[in-house]
């Protein structure tokens, strides 16, 4: 008799945890952590491309030492910073890496803006590439991040409903951080190439 | 709970509030898509030909969409919508690629773009997709010809794609399957020794149970026969007609230009 009651308990036990969300949790968890993996890699393909970008530039724009050296610095302190998969689950550091990507996109932004003004630069073919693959790129850190945005939703509303937050509580999954709007408006002044001045 | 149901409720209104605001996506019908009137109707026919060939060839779906205007929107945001929405190119392979065009746009949203999906990637790169919009369809938009630009450019689109090895499509693997063993009867003969043990191990329990002589025969015999069953494996078939995205995923790689 104690064995069927306790065999009954386990199965008590583990329909309650399946209705609660568990597998979801797992579910969700690692689809957030894919979504953020895919920001991380597109942030660095942005990163990967500007060195070559920089000595582009270099052969052109003579005067614009500072703004090169500010694109440099901006880079290497992007990439200095160390993205762990545990950066997804501290505020913190998750704002500071929001912080560094912006200053590198705005940094990103002026250069183009000053590439503009050289119009030897911007016939050069190399250029042209380079500033179709730095477009590409935005585009696709900027599909990453919507794309994160929604993952991170849906795991963010499983880990504060009720009855699942309470195996989210047992199992300490907490609710993960977004890109947040006032950061968006900062982040995004991506750089803006016009070819429509004719 | 009811305050987050409300605040739910009220958040899911203004989206499709907001959402009403956006450019519609038009459904996907066809491989050429003229909401812009850019193309004579034996225009449209002759392009959906060729988009048509190449994907029975190799499987790549390219479509080619001509819309008024995507505003609110720039160009990348209505065209990663559309990607998301039309889910062009197979499954896994993501080799879908689509040439949008938005006649009207003011140039600060671009007037053209071509999506291209994850798969096609390594040969149509973000600076091959700016050439091809800048230097192979451009020069023919500035003339006004609409529809040597777009031949031009699915061409130089095909051309590209035709560099990648790509998975073979539906019905040429088609072709190849007969000389695999069906799947039924791999699982059958996998299953076969469980299935022994099991009607031994019930004859056993039975005959240990009642002294009948039936056990053997009659359990074995339900064991053997319900486990043989039919190879309704067929796969699905190709191009009936209708013209639907086999699923693929976008990035948002590509290029946007303007002519």
């Amino acid at each position: 008799m104690n064995k069927i009651l306790k065999w009954l308990a386990v199965a008590v036990v583990v329909s309650t945890l399946a209705g609660c969300g568990y597998n979801d949790f797992q579910r969700k968890d690692e689809a957030a952590k894919a979504a953020w993996a895919e920001v991380v890699n597109q942030y660095q393909r942005r990163a990967d491309l500007i060195p070559n970008l920089v000595n582009t530039v270099k052969g052109y724009a003579t005067h614009e030492k500072e703004t090169l050296e500010s694109v440099t610095k901006a880079r290497a302190a992007a990439t200095s910073f160390q993205i762990t998969p545990e950066v997804l689950n501290n505020p913190e550091a998750f704002k500071k890496f929001q912080q560094v990507q912006g200053e590198l996109s705005s940094a990103l932004s002026r250069l183009m803006a000053v590439s503009e003004r050289y119009p030897d630069l911007k016939a050069d073919k190399n250029f042209r590439d380079l500033q179709s693959q730095l477009e590409g790129t935005e585009n696709r850190i900027a599909v990453a991040r919507q794309r994160y945005i929604k993952t991170i939703a849906d795991y963010n509303i499983l880990a504060r409903e009720f009855p699942t937050n309470l195996t989210a509580m047992i199992f300490s999954y907490k609710v993960k951080p977004s890109f947040t709007v006032e950061n968006e408006k900062e982040i995004s002044s991506a750089p803006k190439v016009d070819f429509g001045k004719k | 709970m009811l305050r987050l149901l409300t605040g739910l409720l009220l958040a899911l209104m203004l989206s499709i509030a907001a959402a009403q605001d956006l450019a519609p996506i038009p459904p996907l019908q066809s491989r050429v898509t003229d909401q812009a009137g850019m193309l004579k109707p034996e225009q449209r026919v002759a392009l959906e030909k060729i988009l048509q060939e190449h994907e029975s060839k190799s499987g790549n779906q390219v479509a080619i969409l001509l819309v008024k205007s995507t505003a609110p929107e720039v160009i990348e945001q209505y065209g990663i919508r559309v990607a998301e929405a039309w889910k062009l190119g197979r499954k896994g392979v993501d080799d879908g690629v689509i040439l949008i065009i938005a006649k009207d746009n003011p140039s600060d949203l671009r007037r053209m773009r071509l999506e291209v999906g994850r798969g096609t990637e390594g040969v149509i790169t973000d600076a091959m997709s700016k050439r091809i919009l800048q230097d192979v369809i451009a020069p023919y938009f500035r003339q006004n010809d609409f529809y040597g630009g777009l031949t031009a450019g699915a061409n130089a689109i095909i051309a590209l794609l035709n560099k990648e090895k790509f998975p073979a499509t539906a019905a040429q693997t088609k072709g190849k399957s007969a000389d695999n063993i069906p799947g039924f009867v791999v699982v059958l003969i996998l299953l076969l020794p469980f299935l022994a043990i099991i009607a031994i191990v019930t004859a056993v329990v039975r005959s240990r149970r009642s002294m009948g002589n039936d056990g053997w025969g009659s359990s074995s015999g339900v064991f053997l026969g319900g486990s043989g069953w039919s190879s309704g494996s067929g796969s699905s078939s190709s191009d009936s007609g209708g013209f639907s995205g086999g699923g693929g995923d976008f990035g948002g790689g590509g290029a946007s230009g303007d002519w």
